[in-house]
């Protein structure tokens, strides 16, 4: 493949919730800027862009991880989920609805990467302890909540009971 | 922040990635799973003309097991490695270290080689390196190399390999049998990096200790059997010759009370698994 010039914009196409999307990117461009500003995919939210918060988490090829530590065109004939794709007919699934009963979420910026790294964690552990959740959440920052609504939310669908008393 | 701009290079085998970075010199970087180097490029603390991409090159995605080492090659992230079924019984020490890599969305990404690669002086997969005397297998258009653990590490984010180079595979040595090993790290918050890590690897005849994030790279040293007052003695020798700074997270002091403490738990825990 030959070498992509960096003041050019290449096209780049990805299967976005489903459907195939393209755009154009210059090589520096990061995959959450891509989303948002070319494909117009404002549900993944950008927060600290070095790979600390959390917000821009995705799923790649069905693996959750960071926009802000992906180029676009590293993205390139990629499946891309995002937050918009999780409720497709505009029903929330199970687990937003969970957040929403459980107070899961304040100002929400934290939540669209929450949910993208819970889709692909319980995937993989439907039926994580606390402990275990915890741990896969310490990946993301969530200023408002202090994580007991989101703990909560978790643990109510996955039918696992919970140490985090109800407020 | 967003990363000045560069040339892109997705190769379609290792050899031509070797072409590019013998063409590029200094002014090109390698990127893999990008967890390290995607930051230090968004902050614009590296600014290469070029960036080499080789996560999606099959021949550097081998992980197995064979003469006595498993293998892990470039393209393997660190959750891939996580979730070997074999990983407990072949090298225990790194299934014991790998969850208090990263977190659970950067390991998903960020590749085994591509922390070797970067040189955190406090990062865990390094440590385990050291701790079990494994290989760096290096590779450039030129030669093929492998150095040991202990002489790839020169100090922090420095290493041995040439810009020309790629880090094609780390080896681990498999499990010896009657051999113990422990891990654990004190860090902020879980996810960070370590302020002090430690890694026990313990036979019938000799204790390792490896520790990371005191000294400018992972160090290790060993000794023959010791007991009580003789162990309290030889750790503190150690913590002292770490040489260990003062810095936002914790004083050297600290340091060295946590390379007496930690490092006394991880050679117990080692003893008794053996």
């Amino acid at each position: 493949m030959p070498i992509m010039n960096a003041d050019t914009r290449h096209p780049v196409t990805i299967t976005l919730n489903g459907r195939s999307r393209t755009g154009h990117a210059h090589p520096r461009m990061l995959l959450s800027d891509f989303l948002r500003h070319e494909l117009g995919a404002h549900g993944t939210r950008v927060g600290c862009e070095h790979g600390v918060c959390g917000a821009c988490t995705v799923r790649i090829d069905g693996v959750a991880q960071r926009t802000c530590l992906t180029l676009a065109v590293q993205a390139d004939g990629r499946r891309v989920d995002t937050v918009e794709g999780l409720a497709p007919e505009g029903r929330m699934t199970a687990l937003q609805e969970a957040f929403r009963r459980h107070h899961a979420l304040q100002c929400g910026f934290c939540t669209a990467g929450i949910l993208m790294s819970l889709s692909d964690y319980l995937e993989r552990v439907p039926r994580p302890t606390e402990g275990e959740l915890r741990d896969m959440l310490s990946g993301h920052l969530c200023r408002c909540t202090g994580y007991a609504g989101i703990v909560r939310a978790v643990m109510d669908v996955t039918g696992a009971s919970t140490e985090v008393a109800d407020v | 922040m967003k990363p000045a701009a560069f040339d892109y290079l997705r190769p379609a085998s290792v050899a031509e990635a070797l072409a590019a970075l013998a063409r590029g010199g200094e002014d090109a970087r390698v990127v893999a799973g990008g967890q390290s180097l995607m930051p230090m490029l968004n902050m614009r603390l590296v600014q290469p003309r070029l960036l080499v991409d080789l996560s999606r090159l099959e021949e550097l995605r081998r992980l197995d097991s064979r003469d006595g080492w498993l293998e892990v090659g470039a393209a393997v992230t660190q959750s891939e490695l996580m979730a070997r079924s074999t990983l407990a019984e072949e090298v225990p020490l790194l299934a014991a270290a790998l969850p208090w890599v990263g977190h659970f969305q950067t390991r998903n990404r960020g590749t085994v080689c591509g922390s070797v690669a970067h040189a955190d002086p406090s990062a865990e997969i390094p440590l385990c390196l050291v701790a079990l005397r494994g290989q760096v297998l290096l590779r450039s258009a030129r030669a093929r190399r492998a150095v040991p653990a202990e002489s790839f590490f020169l100090g922090p984010l420095t290493t041995v390999k040439a810009a020309d180079e790629i880090i094609e595979a780390v080896r681990f040595p498999l499990r010896g049998s009657g051999t113990g090993y422990a891990f654990r790290e004190v860090a902020m918050r879980h996810g960070d990096f370590a302020i002090t890590a430690c890694a026990a690897v313990a036979d019938a005849h000799v204790l390792r200790l490896a520790v990371g994030g005191v000294a400018d790279r992972p160090t290790a040293r060993d000794w023959p059997f010791l007991f009580g007052a003789a162990m309290d003695e030889a750790l503190n020798a150690f913590a002292w010759d770490l040489g260990g700074d003062d810095d936002q997270h914790a004083t050297a002091a600290y340091r060295r009370t946590l390379v007496r403490g930690v490092g006394r738990a991880v050679i117990e825990e080692a003893l008794s698994c053996r």
